[in-house]
C-alpha cells in the first residue's frame, strides 16, 4: 500500500525557480505604487514593506513575502507527520511541531479503538500521520479519516524546514517521485516538515534522507532537478 | 579638560567596527553574533512554541520572552555564572525595545524565546545584544514590523560620541560619562532608553538624532547579514 | 523533539548492529574536530571546540584567595557547566539540572585527577593565598556528545591559559597588564572517552539521534602512560554491561588513546600558535 501525501497549492511559488527573486528582510520597501499587500507585507502609504525575511513573490499587482525560514502555519486539510505525547480519555495529545498544540479525537478514527485502551491503537511516541481538520485558537484538530493516514511502523523520521516542503516535493509532485523511484522507498512528506522514509534496507532509506536534504538545503538554486538526479545517480553507484 | 579625541581615536561620530554573522547556532530557529569592537553578544531564538504552563499563555498572542546573560569569562572580574539583578533587568528592557517590532497576533498562547549570550565585555553590551536578537529573530521567520537597532551614545564632559566602550564609559573628567543605551526600531520610532549620568534635555534630543542615524547605519549592516546567509545557501 | 523518535532509534540500533551509522562513520570515529583558542581578551585561557555541529566554549578565569583547609599549598580548581537554552530547545532557563551537574563534575574529575595542573606551583603563601582557577563550560550547539567536546575545550583553554599579574604588597591583580607566564601543567594530559551503548553495540562520538536511542554511556579519562592510566570513570543512566562488554570499552580506548590524543594536541597546538 502506498502513502500519498497531498500537495499543496503552494507549488505555484515555485513557477519560477529560475527567475531571479529578490530577498527582503523586515522593514524593507519592496516596492512603491498601486500594487495590494499581500501576506508578510503591509502597505504604508505608497509602500509595500516587507514583514519578513523572504523572497519576493510579485503576481500581477498582489506582492507577498515567501517565508525561507519560520515554524509551520497549519492550514485545513495539510497532511502531517506528527507524534503522539500524551494520551487522554477521548483522545491522544500530540506534537506535529506546530506554535499551537494539536489533538486528535478518539470519533476521528474510522475504526474500531477499545476505548480503556487507547494506548493499543496509538501509543506515547508512536508516529503517525494525519489530516487536519479545523485550526482553532485553542489548538489544532486531527483527522486520520481519509486513506492512507495512520501509524507509521518502521522506517525512519526526518525534520526539514516547513517552508521547504514544496520544494522537496516538486511541480506535481515530481520531486519527491524522482526520489522515491530512484531509491526504491516510500515516503510522506508532511506539510509540517516532518517527513517519513521506509524503504527495503537501511541504505536506501538513507540515500533518500541526504537527497531530501539536499533539496532543502539548496532550495533557491536553479536547474535542481538534474542536480539532484546527478546526486542520486552518484549515490546508486557507491 | 575637554574631551577633544577619543580614546581609540575614532570620530565622535564613529562606532567601532562592526561584525555580524547569522546562523551561527544550527539547532536554533534563528540566531545570530553582533559585535561592536570588543563587544560581542550571540543570541539564539527557538519559536514560535506552545507556551508551558498554561496560565502562562496570552490567548490573544504570542509573547516574546527575552533572557541575556554574560559569560563568566566576558569581564575581567569574573561573574558568576546564572542570573543577577542586572541581567534580570536587561532582560527585561530588552522584551521591551523588541516586542514593538514583532507580530505575534497569528500565533496565541505561544511563546517566543530569545536567548542572549555576551562573549566578551567592552561597554554597551545591551546593545550589542539587542541588535544580535533583533536579527535572530528575523532569520527565525518571526514576522517583524521592522528590524530593531540599537546604539549607545555617551556624553564625555561635554562631548558627545557614538558607541561608547569601557574606557569612555568609566571616563571622570569634568562632567564625568553619562551613557545612554538606545534603540530603535526601523530606524524610526524608539523602543528603548535608558540612561546614566547629567545631562540637558537639549543634549539628550542632540543624543537621539545621532543615535537614530546611527542605527540607521546598523539597520543596514543588519539587512547584509541576512542577505549574506542566502548567498551561501546558493552555492 | 525529532531527534528522539522511537522509530528513528530502533533503526539506529539495528544498523548498528551491522556496525554501520547513519553518516557513514566507523563505529570508533569522531566527526570532523575544529578548536580556536580566541575565545575572550578578558579570559585568562579558552577555547571554542566544534566536534561536527556541536559546539562548546570553555573559559578559564583566575583569581586569587584562600586554600581550601585540606590543601593549604595547592591551588583551587573550580568547574562549572552550563548546558544553555540557546544551544537546544530542550534546554530550559532555570536552577541547573542534573545533566549539567554532571557534565561539569565529570570534567572537574577527569582534570583534577589527572594532575595536570601543577596545583602546588600556584601556591602564592602557603596557608593563606593561592590561585583560584575556574573553568567554566558553556554549550553553543548540542548536537550529541557535549562532554567530550567540553573535555577537549577544557584542555585546549587550559593550555592556552596565562597567569595574570599579582601585585603581593597591594593585594589585587591587574588583568590589564599582558601575562607572560604560562599555567603550570605537567605531562598528564588527559583524554575524554564517552562510549555509548546503543541496542547492544557500542560507538564513540554519538550524534543527537544516536544519544536518544543510546541505553547508556560509560565515560572515563585517561592519561598518557605506558601502560594507559585510567584516572575517572563513571557509567550514566541505567543500563547493563556484562563484563565482556566492559573489557571490549577498555580495548577500545586501549587502541584508540594514542592517536586520538595526539591527534587532538596537534590541533590545540595549532591553535594555539595561530592565536599569538
Amino acid at each position: 500500500m502506498k502513502i500519498e501525501e497531498i500537495k499543496e497549492n503552494d507549488i505555484e511559488d515555485f513557477k519560477s525557480e529560475e527567475k531571479e527573486r529578490k530577498v527582503v528582510v523586515p522593514g524593507e520597501i519592496i516596492i512603491s505604487g498601486d500594487e495590494l499587500p499581500g501576506e508578510g507585507t503591509r502597505k504604508d502609504g505608497k509602500d509595500i514593506i516587507a514583514q519578513r525575511f523572504g523572497l519576493v513573490d510579485k503576481n500581477e499587482k498582489l506582492v507577498k513575502v515567501i517565508p525561507l525560514s519560520g515554524v509551520f502555519i497549519p492550514r485545513r486539510g495539510n497532511v502531517i507527520i506528527g507524534k503522539v505525547e500524551d494520551i487522554s480519555f477521548n483522545g491522544w495529545l500530540t506534537n506535529i511541531n506546530s506554535a499551537q498544540s494539536s489533538f486528535l479525537p478518539v470519533s476521528e478514527v474510522p475504526r474500531f479503538i477499545d476505548k480503556h485502551h487507547l494506548d493499543e491503537f496509538l501509543d506515547i511516541g508512536d508516529f503517525f500521520s494525519a489530516k487536519i481538520n479545523g485550526v482553532k485558537a485553542k489548538g489544532i484538530d486531527l483527522s486520520l479519516d481519509s486513506r492512507g493516514l495512520g501509524k507509521l511502523e518502521g522506517g525512519i523520521i526526518i525534520s526539514i524546514n516547513p517552508n521547504k516542503v514544496p520544494r522537496v516535493i516538486g511541480r506535481n509532485g515530481s520531486m519527491i517521485k524522482l526520489i522515491k523511484d530512484s531509491t526504491n522507498t516510500r515516503i510522506t512528506v508532511g506539510q509540517n516538515g516532518f517527513i517519513w522514509i521506509r524503504g527495503d534496507n537501511v541504505e536506501d532509506e538513507l540515500v533518500a534522507k541526504k537527497a531530501i536534504n539536499f533539496v532543502s538545503e539548496k532550495s533557491f538554486v536553479s536547474g535542481l532537478t538534474e542536480k539532484v538526479e546527478e546526486f542520486l545517480n552518484q549515490e546508486k553507484e557507491k | 579638560m575637554a574631551y577633544t579625541k577619543r580614546f581609540d581615536g575614532r570620530k565622535f561620530d564613529e562606532t567601532r567596527p562592526i561584525t555580524a554573522k547569522v546562523g551561527v547556532v544550527p539547532n536554533a530557529d534563528g540566531s545570530a553574533m553582533f559585535a561592536f569592537g570588543n563587544t560581542i553578544a550571540i543570541a539564539s531564538v527557538y519559536g514560535p512554541r506552545q507556551l508551558h504552563p498554561q496560565h502562562m499563555q496570552n490567548p490573544s498572542t504570542g509573547i516574546l520572552r527575552v533572557n541575556y546573560n554574560m559569560m563568566s569569562f566576558s569581564v575581567s572580574d569574573r561573574i558568576r555564572p546564572g542570573p543577577s539583578k542586572r541581567s534580570t533587568e536587561i532582560s527585561k528592557i530588552s522584551e521591551w525595545a523588541l516586542n514593538s517590532a514583532i507580530l505575534l497576533e497569528e500565533y496565541p498562547n505561544t511563546v517566543v524565546d530569545v536567548h542572549i549570550m555576551i562573549q566578551q565585555a567592552d561597554a554597551s553590551t545591551r546593545c550589542a545584544g539587542i541588535n544580535a536578537a533583533s536579527l535572530a529573530l528575523a532569520h527565525a521567520g518571526v514576522p517583524m514590523k521592522d528590524l530593531v537597532a540599537s546604539v549607545s551614545i555617551g556624553k564625555m564632559d561635554k562631548q558627545l560620541v557614538i558607541d561608547v566602550n569601557k574606557e569612555e564609559e568609566d571616563y571622570k573628567e569634568g562632567e564625568g560619562a553619562t551613557d545612554i543605551a538606545m534603540s530603535f526600531m526601523g530606524a524610526k520610532k524608539l523602543t528603548h532608553i535608558q540612561l546614566d549620568g547629567k545631562i540637558s534635555s537639549k543634549e539628550l534630543k542632540e543624543a537621539t538624532e545621532m543615535g537614530k542615524k546611527a542605527c540607521e547605519k546598523i539597520i543596514e549592516i543588519q539587512k547584509k547579514a541576512l542577505k549574506e546567509a542566502m548567498e551561501i545557501k546558493n552555492d | 523533539m525529532i531527534e528522539d523518535s522511537k522509530l528513528t532509534s530502533k533503526r539506529i540500533a539495528e544498523y548498528l548492529s551491522n556496525g554501520k551509522r547513519f553518516d557513514g562513520r566507523k563505529v570508533d570515529e569522531f566527526r570532523d574536530i575544529e578548536i580556536d583558542v580566541n575565545l575572550s581578551k578578558k579570559a585568562e585561557g579558552g577555547a571554542k571546540v566544534k566536534i561536527g555541529k556541536t559546539e562548546v566554549w570553555v573559559g578559564v578565569k583566575m583569581s586569587v584567595g584562600e586554600p581550601y583547609p585540606d590543601s593549604l599549598d595547592q591551588g583551587n580548581l573550580m568547574v562549572t557547566s552550563e548546558l544553555t537554552p540557546l544551544s537546544h530547545s530542550k534546554y530550559e532557563y532555570g536552577p541547573p539540572k542534573f545533566p549539567t551537574i554532571e557534565l561539569g563534575r565529570l570534567v572537574d574529575r577527569g582534570i583534577r585527577e589527572s594532575g595536570f595542573i601543577d596545583l602546588k606551583k600556584l601556591c602564592i603563601v602557603e596557608g593563606e593565598k593561592v590561585w583560584n582557577i575556574f573553568i567554566d563550560i558553556y554549550s553553543i550547539n548540542d548536537d550529541g556528545n557535549l562532554l567530550d567536546a567540553s573535555f577537549i575545550g577544557t584542555v585546549a583553554a587550559l593550555k592556552s591559559t596565562k597567569i595574570p599579574h599579582y601585585d603581593e604588597k597591594e593585594g589585587k591583580i591587574d588583568y590589564e597588564k599582558k601575562p607572560k607566564d604560562n599555567l603550570p601543567l605537567t605531562e598528564n594530559v588527559p583524554m575524554n572517552f564517552s562510549i555509548y551503548k546503543i541496542g547492544g553495540g557500542l560507538v564513540l562520538d554519538p550524534i543527537q539521534e544516536e544519544e536518544s536511542a543510546a541505553e547508556g554511556r560509560l565515560i572515563l579519562a585517561a592519561i598518557p602512560d605506558k601502560p594507559l592510566k585510567i584516572c575517572s570513570m563513571q557509567k550514566s543512566q541505567t543500563m547493563d554491561l556484562d563484563t565482556d562488554e566492559f573489557g571490549k570499552i577498555l580495548d577500545l580506548v586501549e587502541q584508540k588513546y594514542d592517536s586520538f590524543t595526539k591527534e587532538i594536541n596537534k590541533k590545540i597546538d595549532e591553535a594555539i600558535k595561530k592565536n599569538k
